[in-house]
């Protein structure tokens, strides 16, 4: 075995460089190589009570998994990490892993901590590019399970319970499976590829995926236990976009970051002549401060915008988007206004000419700046507006990032399932929810969060199913 | 893939399709509406449903050819195939107890409102329908109308068949009269709803339009089909595809609408006259 490798600091991830990447919608972070990879794998210590995997929300075996990679084995440090998440690649690239496992690496304590999710996605990746072993489907249980919504929690529960020989059929609303994973994460963070891997995965597997099909419409949570599924599980994700209620919102050019990202995405917009229109170019601001809004302005910046801000009420310190995606968005030439909070949104007018076909469009946005005052119940300290401090940005486009309300569709249309003051799913520790056999989980219950605490509560359910049913 | 089951073009300008979709036939009702997709990098788009065959699994679209979507869709026969149809998305009309109706219909808009006033009549309600078109040559469904309605009026903008004008004329007429009826509901282009709704307004007869803004994927996660409407005096923002797409027109901010249904209509002209001018080069 090779020596502990004692350097303070990961090993930097290798990226295209900012100039490049601000044009093209490739992917950013390029992943390590072999080397790279024993390397980092090297600053491992493999702690016996691995601290890690207490912050993992799928408990995957880290320090095990990174054994495997000191030893070159890295089918076996897959075998591992695919125990206990299904979409191996899909994490190494979104997860937050600065607040989770690598939070708690004891290397972090002096120094950097090792890079968990680079090294989960190397992994991943060698073995989507090595493996040629396509999964089988296991002997069924007998058992059906419907899952609702095939974004994380909904794929990571289909997954699990095939692979315990459930006949499972996940519906999905759209015409393509993988929900946020799809519509929402961009390209260039996570390629439509990688996605699309994971899901064929699945359906060698033998999980059935059925498009076009929306639950609480086309079909109901009733429906789907009248036919005789055994158990639901409810993924069907975060919901309505919220606006602020300032005037203007109604102005041609303002868009939910949900809009802006399913045009630019699954609608690909970002193609050479697409089909559906997206407006491009000219100044944007993106307000609010979450993963969302990163990809939103890095999108709008790569669609061919000169100037791109993002607009947050609190400071740097409270913004909640993942690390690396700051600091890519600031490399990448995006402004950063905070502590900035919109007071309303302008559009041109023209009194004399009502036909002038610029009348409507967005101008500009006009902020007031805030400080921080006394922390709320949460502890986070609460933005107050300095009065006469107003500004005015001149934009073209503005999107609204500021978080999603559930979706009414399955609620309204499923008897005796409970919902709480925000309209988030009612679910005990294991997912159940008020109503026999249906489970749910992910940003159905949460309100909108992240991709891995999503497939957390997608693992969660799918373990309480399977206990439920085959006791 | 969903199989185009019958085709008939109802003029130069709007066709008739049924297509095969099972699910979807099973729960439709009048007032909601599908998600298409011609093929596999088309945009999506929303069409109301224009009726449906429970028994043989079909649901009947009618569209008018704007844009280079519907210009694909109508390019297809029947027997062949799109890609994507997802529904039915949006909340039925509500028709319950309602015993006189007044149905005002403009142009395309004309084929959403037939399956309302054919249940209408189903249900035992006196119909009186007043359907508007820009000419002649377009009028459209006039014998369907005309078997469920106690009452029909036809106008033309250039009186070019049935009387000279706009719908709000016949309403006009009847509201002076002194006509009153349990609810009107109008289905049209932006404009003429906002003109119903201030035609309506004096009688204080309740007036719900059907609005058909932009939208992307119609199950209420983009948010692209929100519309402002005034209640009491407050702006509330609602979205067309899962509060909708019918409203009480009198608190639409039509204003609003018409200008935002008019965001990408440089984008939307381009790609039609492109899609329109490689026909022409291949054919």
């Amino acid at each position: 075995m090779a020596k502990p490798n004692m350097s303070l600091i990961k090993n930097p991830m290798p990226t295209e460089s900012p100039e490049v990447r601000a044009h093209s919608f490739s992917e950013v972070a390029k992943g390590y190589d072999k080397d790279t990879a024993l390397d980092e794998a090297l600053r491992c210590l493999g702690c016996k009570n691995m601290p890690c995997v207490s912050g993992c929300p799928v408990n995957v075996r880290i320090p095990d998994f990174i054994a495997k990679v000191k030893e070159c084995d890295f089918e076996g440090a897959y075998k591992i990490i695919s125990e206990s998440s299904s979409l191996p690649a899909v994490c190494g690239r979104v997860c937050p892993q600065e607040t989770q496992c690598e939070a708690k690496c004891v290397r972090g304590i002096k120094g950097e901590p090792v890079g968990i999710g680079r090294l989960e996605r190397f992994v991943a990746d060698w073995h989507n590019e090595h493996s040629t072993e396509a999964p089988t489907p296991k002997e069924p249980n007998g058992k059906r399970v419907a899952i609702v919504g095939s974004g994380p929690s909904g794929l990571t529960c289909a997954g699990d319970l095939a692979r315990l020989g459930f006949e499972v059929t996940v519906f999905e609303a759209l015409h393509t499976a993988g929900g946020v994973l799809v519509y929402g994460i961009p390209e260039f963070r996570l390629p439509k590829s990688i996605v699309k891997k994971e899901v064929d995965n699945l359906l060698s597997l033998g999980v059935k995926i059925e498009t076009n099909v929306i639950i609480g419409k086309t079909l109901t949570v009733d429906e789907l236990l009248e036919d005789g599924y055994d158990a639901v599980f409810i993924g069907s994700g975060a919901g309505l976009p919220s606006f602020m209620g300032i005037p203007g919102e109604g102005l041609k050019g303002v868009y939910s970051a949900n809009e802006f990202l399913t045009r630019t995405n699954l609608m690909k917009a970002y193609k050479e002549n697409p089909e559906t229109p997206i407006m491009k170019g000219g100044r944007v601001a993106v307000v609010g401060g979450g993963n969302v809004a990163m990809d939103a302005a890095r999108c709008a910046l790569r669609l061919g915008a000169e100037k791109v801000y993002i607009v947050y009420r609190r400071s740097m310190e409270e913004l909640p988007a993942r690390r690396e995606e700051v600091e890519h968005a600031a490399e990448e030439g995006i402004e950063f206004r905070l502590l900035s909070n919109p007071k309303e949104i302008i559009g041109y007018e023209n009194k004399e000419d009502r036909r002038d076909p610029k009348n409507g469009f967005v101008t500009a946005i006009r902020c007031v700046k805030m400080e921080l005052g006394e922390p709320d119940e949460r502890g986070r300290r609460r933005p107050v507006e300095i009065p006469d401090s107003d500004f005015t940005l001149e934009v073209d486009t503005v999107i609204m990032s500021i978080g999603t309300t559930p979706n009414p569709l399955i609620k309204s249309t499923t008897e005796g399932l409970e919902v709480n003051s925000r309209g988030g799913i009612i679910v005990n520790a294991d997912g159940l929810t008020s109503k026999a056999a249906v489970y749910a989980g992910g940003d159905a219950v949460t309100g909108a969060a992240t991709v891995i605490s999503a497939m957390g509560a997608g693992k969660t359910a799918a373990r309480a199913i399977a206990e439920s049913l085959l006791k | 893939m969903y199989r185009i089951v019958t085709k008939k073009e109802l003029n130069p300008t709007v066709t008739m399709m049924e297509i095969e979709a099972p699910l979807v036939a099973r729960k439709a009702e009048a007032g909601q509406f599908i998600i298409l997709r011609v093929d596999s990098e088309g945009e999506r788009i929303p069409l109301t449903v224009a009726g449906y065959d429970r028994v043989r699994g079909t649901v009947k679209i009618i569209f008018q050819i704007v844009g280079k979507t519907t210009a694909s869709l109508n390019r297809l026969s029947a027997g062949e195939y799109i890609e994507d149809f997802a529904g039915p998305l949006g909340v039925p009309t509500e028709l319950c107890g309602l015993n006189d109706v007044c149905i005002v219909g403009g142009g395309v808009g004309c084929a959403i409102a037939l399956p309302i006033a054919e249940k209408l009549h189903r249900m035992g309600a006196r119909v009186t329908s007043v359907i508007g078109f820009r000419s002649r040559d377009l009028v459209i469904l006039e014998d369907e109308f005309r078997a469920v309605s106690d009452e029909l009026h036809i106008v033309t903008d250039d009186g070019s068949y049935g009387r000279e004008g706009n719908v709000c004329l016949p309403l006009r007429e009847m509201f002076s009269e002194g006509r009153k009826f349990d609810k009107v509901i109008t289905i049209g282009p932006l404009v003429m709803m906002k003109f119903v709704v201030a035609e309506t307004r004096p009688t204080g007869i309740p007036c719900d339009v059907s609005m058909n803004p932009i939208m992307i994927d119609g199950t209420g996660m983009c948010g692209g089909c929100r519309l402002t409407l005034n209640v009491d005096g407050k702006r509330v923002t609602k979205f067309a595809c899962v509060d909708g797409p019918d409203f009480n027109g009198y608190e639409v901010d039509f204003d609003e609408a018409m200008s935002r249904g008019t965001m990408y209509r440089d984008f939307e002209r381009h790609a039609y006259e492109e899609h329109c001018n490689l026909f022409k080069k291949q054919s």
